[in-house]
């Protein structure tokens, strides 16, 4: 299914991000798997997509592909019509950027932040002195005091390493930014105040987001559409709003009846098979 | 890094002080000796092949020189000779190790193949083989035994580079487009310098013998030098007659390998900024250690000592017809509680939920009433007793393992990946009831099929790997349900599983309940899970029980506690969407009624938030 949402912006008409007929195969020769069998969507400018998907069915190899770890074995990534360059360097870095999921192993641990975000800055030197009053700012953005920019990762917690790895993906000003479950290992608390910080951080510098979650819930507050993938098939794709009302697809709806706390929620169903 | 700084963290290296010490009075030996001694080393005397004494303390050789000077002498050469080569071998392996890294897959494969094959080859023969080539001589034995450790720095150097290669930093700076040979030097080397330089003291030390070893066999060092080696191989025809020439070239190299392994330890944990400078890390978290049992049933678990304190008959406030009796549970590791102070009853057939953020102690509950507390942890209480088993002081093992059933969070971790399911699975039902094997297999064919694992019969002969976490967790459970446990713990069971496999699992939980009444204490982080299974909840926070409600009160919202209600609010599938979610920081000053939601937004507020010495998970 290749369906091309609109977005819930309609002025802004050519999407940043368009990926057409993608499909990614894993591995070599009788090893290979199809992890991404011809997916397609747009993301238009300032909009965010939540791709949504259990363990396995392929949205992780999508956020890679997006960043070039792995290479399409067909299809198309445009941004801004034109293809997505496989260069790396400053050029690359400036047109997408990726939060990781873990917030333990993104981070040099022997590097204190600054010097981590001075590389974002200046990858080729990562001099931190001409650009401490950037890093400051930076670390404002995501509220942070900068007076923590000169201690070292496992000084912080879970969280503000979280809001850490955002504050370094936002350092090159890239035109779109994949969050890869990127509050999948915080506690509740944390996790409210990091969604809270994107929905913020979308507002002000209208980011374009890749926002993706195996959870529905969490995917419900930061995306303007959303994608459901299934064995690397994309089976569903609409405005968050009216998908999570009313589903196309069953798995959908059976993704949704499976959130403890949903009405549609049973504990002394049947099982149902899938 | 003031001086007094660095003072405390030399003092509080005993390693590091203890090895540089040795080394700085070897290399005060090997700057002094040579002009100092080399008169009573080198002077061919007559008092030859005399036994120790006071103007020889180790005797003289069979031409009349010092024995105890020669060795002095000697240090200067030989480690020398040791570090070029060692000096050498580093460069040459750490560059060959990183370097692979940087070329293209098939050349990468083919080098890592050659390095392996090479370091399979014996170094010394190696050494042995280049140093015949190269003909005898100081030179080619340096030649010889620095070629003989490059492998074993490649491999190391390239096994280490492959591990953090795979790290997200890694790979964050290469979309920010760090080049290659950049983030080798500024992410790749440092993070494993630890271990190189643990391998380069050892290599010191290998080196150092093996220099020894060619100079004793005649290939290296050639008279008149001398070094270790070659005083060792003067010393063997007279070995029986005259046992102490051998002792201070023995004693010289076994003190400076010892030095070198400590200076090498000591250095590798002073250039790591996780351990220099700040405290040992504390012991971790009961809460982290949980999963970190082997066995899936606590049978294997010698009980920990658990005290009670005061007098056991001091029931007061516990329902007489509880199954389960908590009774002002507090456990401790060291100064710090973990648990302060923990009440609760769960009658038969009830489903008690334990939910709370990380760090608020819900496992450490679950592990103290098991049994299982890890080494250090300490827990006492008034009461601490399922039906008449009383689990303080030591309850029989065998009752804990048929009485109690524990599933744990992490269904792949929990078995052992070496076994097949069928051996692990009746394991409880063959140690504990003496169940016959054939029979054990058929009634875990029997509980997995109502637990609705498919093909149950071809599950017991499969290796964990072989079943996807929803099966493992499925069976896992109908093992913890083998011996009709009155009790059933489960820990996060749910979390690592995907959404509908948890709805799965949930109902398998439920519907256990339902048809064996067999109670539960089920503890997860997730407000949304108890509120669905549980009858009761106890809200945790710090430690001590903030708030007792019902899942129906979760489910529907209606529960008074700032606590409770901050933790709902921040939920997401409870809020609108689009609105913001609260993240209200509850912090328990006064963990009473008191609804102190002062909304600390702020994240200075580092101790509501996971403080990081906490952390022992990672």
């Amino acid at each position: 299914m290749s369906a091309t949402a609109t977005a819930p912006d309609p002025q802004t008409a050519a999407p940043l991000l368009r990926v057409n007929d993608l499909t990614v195969e894993l591995g070599h020769g009788a090893a290979a798997r199809r992890v991404l069998k011809g997916v397609s969507f747009d993301i238009p400018r300032g909009s965010t997509l939540a791709l949504v998907g259990e363990s396995g069915s392929g949205k992780t190899t999508l956020a890679r592909t997006l960043v070039g770890v792995h290479r399409p074995s067909s299809g198309r990534i445009l941004v801004d019509g034109a293809p997505l360059s496989t260069s790396r360097g400053r050029a690359g870095a400036a047109t997408v950027q990726m939060i990781p999921q873990d917030p333990y192993s993104s981070f040099d641990p022997r590097r204190t932040v600054a010097q981590s975000l001075a590389e974002a800055l200046d990858p080729i030197r990562a001099r931190v002195k001409p650009v401490r009053t950037r890093i400051a700012e930076l670390l404002s953005q995501v509220s942070l005091d900068p007076d923590a920019m000169d201690r070292y990762p496992h000084e912080f917690s879970g969280g503000q390493r979280q809001r850490l790895a955002i504050a370094r993906a936002l350092a090159p000003r890239p035109r779109f930014v994949i969050a890869d479950e990127i509050t999948s290992a915080l506690d509740l608390t944390t996790q409210a105040e990091i969604l809270n910080l994107l929905a913020d951080l979308r507002r002000r510098l209208s980011l374009t987001m890749l926002f993706i979650s195996h959870d529905l819930a969490v995917v419900r507050h930061v995306s303007d559409t959303v994608a459901v993938l299934l064995h690397g098939d994309l089976v569903e794709l609409g405005p968050t709003g009216a998908t999570f009302a009313a589903p196309n697809h069953p798995y959908t709806a059976q993704l949704l009846a499976s959130v403890p706390g949903d009405p549609r929620f049973r504990l002394d169903d049947e099982p149902a098979r899938t | 890094m003031a001086t007094d700084t660095t003072v405390r963290r030399w003092r509080r290296n005993p390693s590091l002080l203890s090895g540089a010490v040795i080394l700085g009075l070897l290399l005060v030996v090997a700057l002094v000796a040579p002009p100092l001694l080399s008169g009573s080393a080198e002077t061919l005397t007559d008092d030859a092949r005399l036994g120790p004494g006071a103007e020889h303390l180790l005797g003289t050789d069979a031409f009349g020189r010092d024995v105890l000077a020669r060795a002095l002498v000697a240090t200067r050469l030989t480690l020398l000779m040791a570090a070029a080569a060692t000096a050498a071998s580093f460069v040459v392996g750490v560059a060959i190790g990183a370097l692979v890294h940087l070329a293209p897959g098939w050349l990468r494969e083919t080098c890592l193949r050659l390095i392996d094959s090479a370091v399979a080859f014996p170094s010394l023969v190696l050494a042995l083989v280049i140093a015949a080539v190269l003909g005898p001589g100081m030179g080619s034995a340096i030649v010889a035994i620095a070629v003989a450790g490059v492998p074993g720095f490649a491999r190391l150097t390239a096994n280490l580079a492959a591990t953090v290669a795979d790290k997200d930093y890694v790979l964050t700076a290469r979309l920010l487009g760090v080049p290659g040979l950049r983030i080798l030097g500024r992410h790749v080397l440092p993070n494993i310098s630890g271990p190189l330089l643990v391998l380069l003291s050892s290599s010191f030390t290998l080196s150092l013998l093996d220099i020894s070893s060619l100079s004793f066999v005649g290939l290296g060092v050639q008279n008149p030098q001398y070094d270790w080696g070659r005083l060792l191989n003067e010393a063997l025809p007279s070995i029986f007659a005259q046992p102490s020439i051998v002792l201070a070239p023995s004693i010289m190299l076994i003190v400076t390998g010892v030095g070198a392994m400590l200076l090498g330890d000591g250095v590798a944990s002073l250039v790591d900024p996780r351990t220099r400078g700040t405290a040992p890390a504390p012991a971790k978290t009961a809460d982290a250690a949980g999963p970190a049992a082997p066995a899936q049933d606590g049978a294997a678990q010698a009980p920990q000592a658990l005290q009670a304190s005061g007098s056991a008959g001091a029931a007061a406030g516990t329902e007489p017809d509880g199954l389960l009796t908590v009774a002002g549970l507090t456990v401790r590791a060291g100064d710090r509680t973990l648990v302060d102070d923990v009440s609760f009853t769960i009658g038969a057939g009830q489903i008690v939920g334990l939910v709370g953020e990380s760090g608020s102690g819900k496992s450490t509950i679950a592990m103290a009433v098991a049994g299982l507390l890890p080494e250090g942890v300490r827990a006492n209480a008034s009461r601490l007793a399922l039906g008449d088993l009383d689990l303080l002081g030591t309850p029989p093992e065998r009752r804990l393992a048929t009485e109690i059933g524990i599933v744990y969070q992490d269904p792949i971790g929990t078995f052992n990946p070496a076994l097949r399911l069928g051996t692990q699975l009746t394991e409880v039902a063959r140690v504990h009831l003496g169940t016959p094997r054939r029979q054990a297999a058929q009634d875990m064919v029997r509980a997995l099929a109502d637990i609705h694992v498919t093909e149950p019969d071809r599950r017991l002969r499969q290796h964990p790997h072989e079943l996807s976490g929803g099966m493992l967790q499925r069976a896992s459970i109908a093992s913890a349900m083998t011996t009709n446990p009155r009790l059933l713990i489960a820990d996060e069971p749910t979390t690592a599983l995907d959404v509908t496999v948890q709805a799965e699992v949930l109902r398998q939980f439920r519907r256990i309940n339902r048809e064996h009444g067999t109670a539960m204490l089920f503890i997860s982080h997730d407000i949304g899970v108890v509120g669905v299974l549980c009858d009761t909840v106890l809200v945790l926070h710090g430690g001590r029980v903030v708030d007792r409600t019902t899942g129906g009160d979760l489910r529907r919202g209606t529960v008074t506690h700032p606590y409770t209600r901050a933790l709902l609010a921040a939920t997401p599938a409870a809020a609108e969407a689009g609105g913001a979610l609260s993240a209200v920081r509850w912090t328990a000053g006064a963990h009473a009624a008191q609804p102190s939601g002062a909304p600390s937004d702020d994240l200075s507020d580092k101790a509501a938030d996971r403080p990081p010495a906490a952390e022992g998970s990672r």
